[in-house]
């Protein structure tokens, strides 16, 4: 099936997507309390600069600054999420990895509409935090710039791209190695210190902040953070939205290349 | 058509011991063992043909279709399935065939079943006028009712699994692989899916293969059966001609309208079970009309019914043979000769 052909079947796969989404509504409104930890942090480091302003290398964070970094990035970490490794590890060990090959569409389009179908439930939710961050910051954090908006947008797709690809490459490896979801764990480690998740990281000390523009964690989540909050100009935006896209690609191909070598060695196991 | 050729699927299994020791040594050094799933096995089948496909537990039956489905990679030997070659995947190849797996399932979990058929229609590309028809043809035939719009999870065994042989149809493959269809399924609903699988064999003109433990399945589906024993073949041809090579012999039944002494149905064929107005023989093929004559004429015969011996029977002498054979050939280094 040529790539516009399997594109056609796309709207398909993500309205049935979005019906499994909302098929349990118990589970949605867990889920929603399940995703608090940018607010968690927001207390924190507001008490924090509640005290005395936090000096990180580039500014002075105070209480309204971390109130806009931590509401954009619950907003960016709501729309960049993907399961997918979780997913292929389970449909890899259960056998039922077999009922999907034996479709005419690739695995990982499948894959990624299935994640992207959780997207308007996601927007959502979102929504009235898009509001408070409008409300509490007055607008003031967010760049003025309209073409600082057309880089957000696309770092977002950068963002969930890198962080699909990864999710895709390390559910693969479960075709090498039966099970992979601690490697995923790892990454989410390196994430979670790395990416801007927890604090931002214009608060490491030089040395680390600097070892964090080299590695991808910053791009999946971080750099649209940054944008959102008006960190950056249109042209250092750009600079960077070029080294997420190029980390975009490289795992694209990392995922593609594990995939297609790991599904020849799938031993369709149960049944 | 299919046509396998010296096809081999061999695994690496990783073996060890129970226990905390051993869990702790496979750590650092582990056990493998080659497993021959499939070892070499040749046959071919023709468009529209039903075959069964049939072997004991862990004989290589499901590893051999999922090689003809495309998802396993053959170790060695050729596979072609309507031209194409199955590993390879192609889109045109999974548009012609499906595997339905009694014991998986492509129904989604959360969703009525009428989701996955719409899935299914994009995925497949079945135009919307040709997909409307086919949904209404196996909703009739597989008497789906509403069940199609009830979520998978609430519906029974039986009603998931004619929902799943109606989300493998939608797309209307040409070659069907059927891995245990009838498992846990009640005796009346077996008979419905052997029916409505003989008749989607009928009207489309669909080659199936199928594996079974019910050996009714087989009787009433299948004209030709491949037995497959260890990844070996033992036997290739039709059902009659693998019963009449295994037990060639047939079973009367007897029943008396008065009481007849066991002597004389001895001396009819040896007596498998005895009652004084009911008795079962058995005999040798070219003995049956002989015998059948002379109890009509002899003994007060109410009814009688001549009957092969229960496929059941035939297969396990056949698997005890082919394991004794191989067993022989090993020990003189002679290949085993395959039945056929």
């Amino acid at each position: 099936m040529s790539v516009f052909r399997q594109l056609r079947a796309i709207p398909t796969l993500m309205k049935v997507g979005f019906a499994e989404a909302v098929a349990y509504r118990g589970e949605m409104a867990v889920w929603v309390l399940a995703t608090t930890m940018p607010f968690v942090m927001l207390s924190l480091w507001s008490a924090v600069a509640a005290g005395s302003p936090v000096v990180g290398t580039a500014k002075t964070w105070s209480s309204a600054s971390f109130v806009g970094y931590f509401l954009a990035m619950f907003i960016v970490r709501q729309l960049i999420a993907s399961w997918a490794a979780w997913e292929i590890n389970f449909e890899v060990r259960q056998g039922t990895l077999s009922m999907r090959l034996l479709r005419p569409i690739h695995p990982i389009v499948s894959y990624a509409a299935a994640n992207l179908a959780y997207m308007p439930m996601r927007l959502m939710v979102t929504m009235p935090v898009v509001i408070g961050l409008l409300l509490s910051s007055g607008g003031d954090t967010l760049p003025r710039d309209w073409r600082v908006w057309v880089l957000w947008c696309l770092s977002m797709l950068g963002g969930w791209a890198i962080t699909f690809f990864v999710n895709v490459a390390i559910g693969a490896l479960a075709l090498f190695m039966e099970s992979s979801t601690k490697l995923m764990d790892a990454w989410l480690a390196g994430f979670f210190i790395f990416s801007g998740y927890m604090f931002p990281l214009d608060l490491f000390p030089p040395w680390l902040k600097w070892a964090s523009t080299w590695l991808p964690f910053r791009f999946q989540i971080g750099l649209p953070v940054e944008l959102m909050t008006g960190v950056h100009s249109f042209e250092a935006g750009l600079g960077l939205l070029a080294q997420q896209w190029a980390w975009a690609l490289l795992f694209m191909s990392v995922a593609i290349a594990l995939w297609n070598t790991g599904v020849r060695r799938f031993q369709a196991f149960g049944g | 058509m299919i046509e396998v050729q010296a096809l081999k699927k061999h695994y690496q299994v990783h073996k060890r011991p129970p226990g905390v020791a051993a869990a702790i040594r496979s750590l650092f050094k582990r056990k493998y063992e080659t497993v021959k799933a499939v070892d070499g096995i040749e046959f071919s089948i023709q468009p529209g043909e039903r075959v069964g496909f049939l072997g004991p537990n862990g004989a290589g039956k499901t590893t051999t279709l999922k090689v003809l489905a495309g998802l396993l990679y053959a170790s060695e030997g050729g596979v072609t399935v309507e031209g194409y070659v199955p590993q390879r995947r192609q889109p045109e190849f999974l548009k012609k065939i499906m595997l339905v797996m009694g014991q998986k399932q492509q129904l989604m979990w959360d969703l009525p079943p009428n989701e996955t058929f719409e899935l299914n229609r994009a995925i497949f590309e079945v135009p919307r006028e040709v997909y409307t028809r086919r949904l209404k043809t196996l909703t009739e035939l597989l008497e789906l009712g509403d069940l199609t719009q009830k979520p998978t999870r609430q519906l029974s065994l039986g009603e998931r699994m004619k929902c799943e042989l109606a989300a493998a149809l939608i797309h209307g493959p040409k070659v069907l692989f059927l891995d245990e269809p009838t498992i846990g399924l009640d005796v009346s609903m077996q008979v419905s899916m052997r029916d409505f699988i003989r008749r989607y064999n009928e009207q489309e003109g669909a080659t199936l293969m199928l594996t079974s433990h019910y050996m009714d399945d087989v009787a009433a589906l299948c004209p030709r059966v491949i037995v497959i024993d260890k990844g070996q073949l033992s036997f290739d041809g039709k059902l009659e001609d693998l019963v009449q090579k295994v037990r060639p012999e047939k079973q009367i039944r007897f029943r008396f309208s008065k009481p007849v002494p066991r002597e004389a149905i001895e001396a009819l064929g040896t007596v498998v079970s005895y009652e004084p107005a009911e008795a079962k023989i058995r005999l040798a093929y070219d003995r049956v009309n002989d015998s059948v004559g002379r109890a009509l004429a002899s003994l007060p015969v109410q009814d009688l019914n001549v009957e092969n011996p229960p496929l059941e029977e035939v297969m396990s002498e056949l698997f005890a043979r082919s394991r004794a054979e191989r067993a022989a050939a090993s020990a003189t280094g002679s290949k085993p000769e395959l039945a056929a």
